[in-house]
Order: C-alpha cells, then structure tokens, then sequence
C-alpha cells in the first residue's frame, strides 16, 4: 500500500495538523518507509487470535457514578491560553 | 560537598539514619552538581527552593525517628511527570507554560516517603524518540565521552541517565513505552528497571500509549531501584489498570542467591549485523549466572521478529487518540490565529506549531492506521501479533523460565546527530530487544555489565514474569554482582 500526496493530504487533515502543500512529498515518503516496515505483519498468519484488548487479565474496577472531586473552576481554566467568565474561550464554531 | 552526590540511594539512607549527613547537605550537593552541569542539559528545570524545602522537612521527620527508606533523597523527575506548580511540558512546545494544579500518583508517593525534588529532567518530546534528539530544549548529552565527539544518552528518558549517571542526583523516575527506561540506561552505565505494567500508576503521567507506558526507577545500582520502586508503584484508584496487589519489600529480596533458577537465552534476540562485542557481552551475562547457580536454557520467542512493526502500529495508534487533547483549548501553546480563522484552522496551526517532527509523524501514522478502510489491516492486525507475542513468553514461562537473558541495546551510545532522521526506522530498531517486553506487560531491567572497545558501557537486559519484579531484581542483583561494573564517566562537562 503506497500513499501518495493526495492520502498524505486526507491524514494531515484527519490529524488536524497543518502540513504546507510543498512538505506533502517528504511526508509521503517518510509514510511509505514506515508502512514498507510494518507491511512485515502481514506475514504472520493470526487467525483464530484475539486482538489483545488488555496485556494483563484484569477486570476494570468500577464505583459509583458520582462526583468525586470538583467544584474547582478557577484551576481547571487557570492554564487556559484563553478563559473568560468562567469559561474556555474559543473562535467562533457556529456562523 | 560535590562527592555527596556520588552517594548511591542505599548509602544515603544508612548514612541519614545514622545521622552522618543531612538531607540538607544532600540536597545543596546534587544542586551545585546539576547547575554545574549546564553542558549535559540534563535537568531543564531547577527547583532549588521546593528541593530545600523538601530536604528540611525529610531531615525533621528523621530526626524523629520516622524515616521511610527514601527520606530525603534528592531526585530528578523526568518532565512527563506532572508536578503540581512546577511546569511539566513533556519536552514539547505545545505544553509551553503548562503549570499542572496537580502532582502524578508517583511523585506524590515519592514526596510522601519523603523524596526531594532537584528538577525536571529532559526527554524526547512526548516520551517518542531514542536519542533525546526530539526535546523543545534541545538535546540531553551523554556524560560518557570517547573522543570530541557528543554522545548520545539515549532516550526517550535521556536526561534522567544522563543525570544519575553524571551524579547529578542519587536517582531519577524514568517512562518506558518501548525501552525509554531501559536503552538511555544501557546507553550510560546505569541501572533502570520497567516494572509489570500495572504495578506503577499511570494517573498524573502525560500519555503516550496508555496500554505500554510504564513509570520505573533508573538508578546507581540494581538494589536503589528495588529501593525506589519499592516507593513508586502500588494501587492507585485514580488509574483504572493499576493493579490492586500488595507491594513486596524489594529490596529484602536481594540475597543474591539464584541457585536453580531457570534463566532463558532467546535465540531470536542473535539479530543479524548484531556488532561482536554484544554476542561476547551476552556469553559472559551466561556464563556469570552460570557460574552463580543458574540453570541457563536455549529458548524460543519465534514471534521476536514481528514485535517492532507491531509496536510501530500500535503505539502510534494510541498516541494519536491521546494527543487529540492538545488543541489550544484547555492548556499549554494556542498558535496566533488570522482574521477569519475558525476553530479548525485553531486546531491545525496550534498543532503545526506545538508538535516537533517526530510527534508529527507519529500521530499521523496512528491516525492512517486507525482510519477507516485500514483499521483491520493494520491496527486489528497489529494486536492480534501482540497477543502471538504476549503467548510466546508465556509458553516459556509455562516451561519453567524464571527470567530471560538479552542484550538490552543492539549497540552502544551513538553520536548525537549520527542517525539520520531521514529515515525513521533506523532509529526505532534501536529498540529491538525492548520493545517485546511491553507489548507483553512484563517486567524488564537493564544491568550495566560492561565496556565496548571504545570504554562505553554496555546492558544486559533481564526479563522477568508478571508480578515478579523481586524475584527478576534478585537476579539482576546476582548478575550486577558478578559482572562488577564500577566505571565512572570522567568529567568534562
């Protein structure tokens, strides 16, 4: 599976990370090297094998659905680059 | 005062118990070290008055009589910890000015037992790289020097070895994703151990790939890190994968006796263009735990090979669904935005900004991988080879292994700027004896046992069963023991 400019594109964008017009080849190339050697799983035979979900037989601990630390908005926003009134500050996200 | 700091863990607390030296002294000697020591760019951030601090109160509380083993002992913490009002940036500009309101579970447990804080120690941005090349502050640099050239001290956890190995600190915490630990502690002469995934907390620590990523020690020697460890790992509500499971005392499992153990030699860790000194430094590692006891059996892990492009899936995969929080809302960089930019536009050039050129590269490949149309292909897939890895350490220890016997590193500390970062994957094979170890949840230490031709300190890695850090420290204790690796790095920085 080769990528060409137009896949490097669609990632870049997926990925929400700005790649100028120009940088596409190189990405694409250093995508190709990257697959070329991952491409190597494709000769190990996996059927009937479980996708691993988790490395350690555990079951994950539940409690109850309750609030169990907050009322604290002053530190959650105090690393914000832009919080007013309480609240993150964004650019607009609806017309 | 300087020759303090060459203390190790085990000789500070004997001599603080004893009351021949204070946390104090301890504390002021590691601090002259490390700003002395600006040429290594090991530690990125002092915290001289929050050290001193810490020092006063562990003095107090020994005096009283109550002294846990790490009482004021001077640290350095790598900068993927979140310490609460100091800046943890994880080496990346996108977290420039991060300053979290709260402390990770494994530094808290150090402060607790009465642990010191020197600083903040350089890595590779996001724990991705294996040189220290890839950090917002530039590159850490290895104390260990041949010729004119700078070394590297490896990575991703670079500025913790290269901090205990140039006695800058008495220990460091280090991360372990794929070797992070391991590698940079081969790459300097020191010891550092990858507990069983679970066993330390994961909360507080800035994600990579939640299902790899460990915290660990890297210390002077195997019996500080069964000290440290000992205070580092434990259940943690707040991370759902820790495990709920009693904490042994590590360190009163060193007796160094290992008769009848089981110890396996892999024969598909005998890589090929593996340079000669490594295949003689991993006889030698045979033979001294022959010569102590052992029992040493050719075993087979037949799945070795795949463990790399499986981990290169994997890991990328998960670190592009954590690094989806960086987006200039909540904390760190938000790139200046043009007339007319909406949120998207935020998001891309915030990214482009804030992430270096390896994260890049990563987060794209785990976003390709996790896309749709490929995420059978290449993500199912990959962990479906995960779980054939996972079962190949499993049979052996079905058989009755108690540890394995590998090289940690296919090679000694390279020069900084040495591997090009045209190609990638040159650089990841850097990982290759490390990388199976996680991907199989299990415990993993590096052991220095020796020098290369040009007087850099080589590893051996140990490789033990779940759950079995003392056991597997136990025999890592007997092959430090035997291999009696005393050398310093000589001072040039």
């Amino acid at each position: 599976m080769s990528i060409d400019l137009e896949m490097a594109a669609r990632v870049a964008k997926l990925a929400r990370i700005r790649v100028e017009e120009e940088e596409l080849p190189a990405l694409a190339a250093e995508f190709n090297t990257i697959l070329g050697f991952i491409d190597e799983l494709r000769e190990v035979d996996v059927e009937n094998v479980a996708p691993m979900v988790s490395v350690t037989p555990m079951r994950l601990k539940r409690r109850d659905d309750v609030v169990t630390e907050g009322r604290m908005p002053e530190k959650v926003l105090s690393n914000a680059p832009d919080a007013r009134e309480g609240f993150f500050a964004v650019p607009k996200v609806l017309e | 005062m300087s020759e303090l700091s060459e203390l190790t863990i085990a000789a500070a607390r004997d001599a603080l118990r004893k009351g021949e030296v204070t946390s104090v002294d301890l504390t002021e000697a590691c601090l002259a070290a490390a700003e002395g020591a600006g040429a290594l760019n090991a530690f990125v951030r002092h915290t001289p008055e929050m050290a001193v601090e810490q020092a006063r109160a562990a003095d107090a509380r020994i005096q009283a009589g109550e002294a846990p083993a790490m009482c004021g002992i001077p640290l350095g913490i790598k900068d993927l910890f979140c310490t609460k009002g100091v800046a943890s940036q994880a080496a990346s500009r996108i977290l420039d000015g991060f300053a979290p309101e709260y402390e990770s579970t494994v530094t808290q447990k150090l402060f607790d037992a009465g642990a010191v804080m020197l600083g903040k120690l350089n890595m590779d941005e996001f724990a991705m790289g294996s040189s220290n090349e890839h950090s917002v502050y530039g590159e850490a640099v290895n104390p260990w020097k041949v010729d004119d050239r700078r070394l590297t001290p490896g990575g991703s956890s670079g500025g913790s070895a290269a901090a205990v190995a140039a006695d800058l600190c008495l220990g460091a915490t280090g991360t372990d994703t794929g070797g992070s630990i391991r590698q940079p502690a081969a790459f300097t002469g020191i010891t550092g151990v990858k507990p069983t995934y679970g066993r330390c907390s994961r909360w507080g620590i800035v994600a990579f790939a939640s299902s790899l990523d460990q915290a660990g020690p890297m210390t002077k020697s195997v019996r500080d890190a069964a000290i440290m460890l000992g205070a580092m790992c434990g259940h943690d509500p707040k991370d759902s994968t820790s495990a709920d499971l009693p904490v042994p005392d590590f360190e009163a499992m060193l007796t160094g006796d290992i008769a009848g153990k089981v110890i396996g030699i892999p024969s598909e860790y005998r890589v090929a263009g593996m340079p000669a000194e490594i295949e003689t430094l991993w006889a030698d590692g045979i033979e001294m735990l022959k010569a102590a006891g052992a029992e040493v059996r050719d075993i087979s892990l037949p799945h070795t090979k795949y463990a790399l492009p499986a981990y290169y899936v994997i890991a990328p995969a998960e670190a592009s669904s954590n690094l989806a929080r960086y987006d200039g809302v909540r904390y760190g960089h938000r790139a200046q935005l043009e007339q007319g930019d909406g949120i998207v536009e935020m998001y891309e050039k915030t990214r482009a900004e804030g992430f270096g050129a390896e994260v890049k590269r990563r987060v794209m490949v785990g976003t390709y991988v996790l896309s749709a149309g490929f995420y059978d292909a290449y993500y199912n897939h990959a962990r479906k080879v995960r779980t054939l890895i996972k079962r190949d350490f499993e049979a052996v220890f079905e058989a009755g292994v108690d540890a394995i016997l590998t090289p940690a590193t296919p090679s000694s500390a390279f020069g900084l700027g040495e591997v090009s970062d045209e190609d990638p994957v040159q650089m990841y094979l850097n990982d290759v004896f490390t990388v199976p170890v996680n991907l199989a949840g299990l415990p993993g230490v590096s052991v220095p046992a020796g020098l290369d031709k040009q007087g850099l300190p080589l590893g051996l890695q140990l490789i033990g069963r779940p759950w079995e850090e003392g056991d597997l420290l136990n025999t890592a204790y007997a092959l430090e023991s035997a291999a009696g690796f005393v050398e310093k790095p000589g001072k040039w920085w």
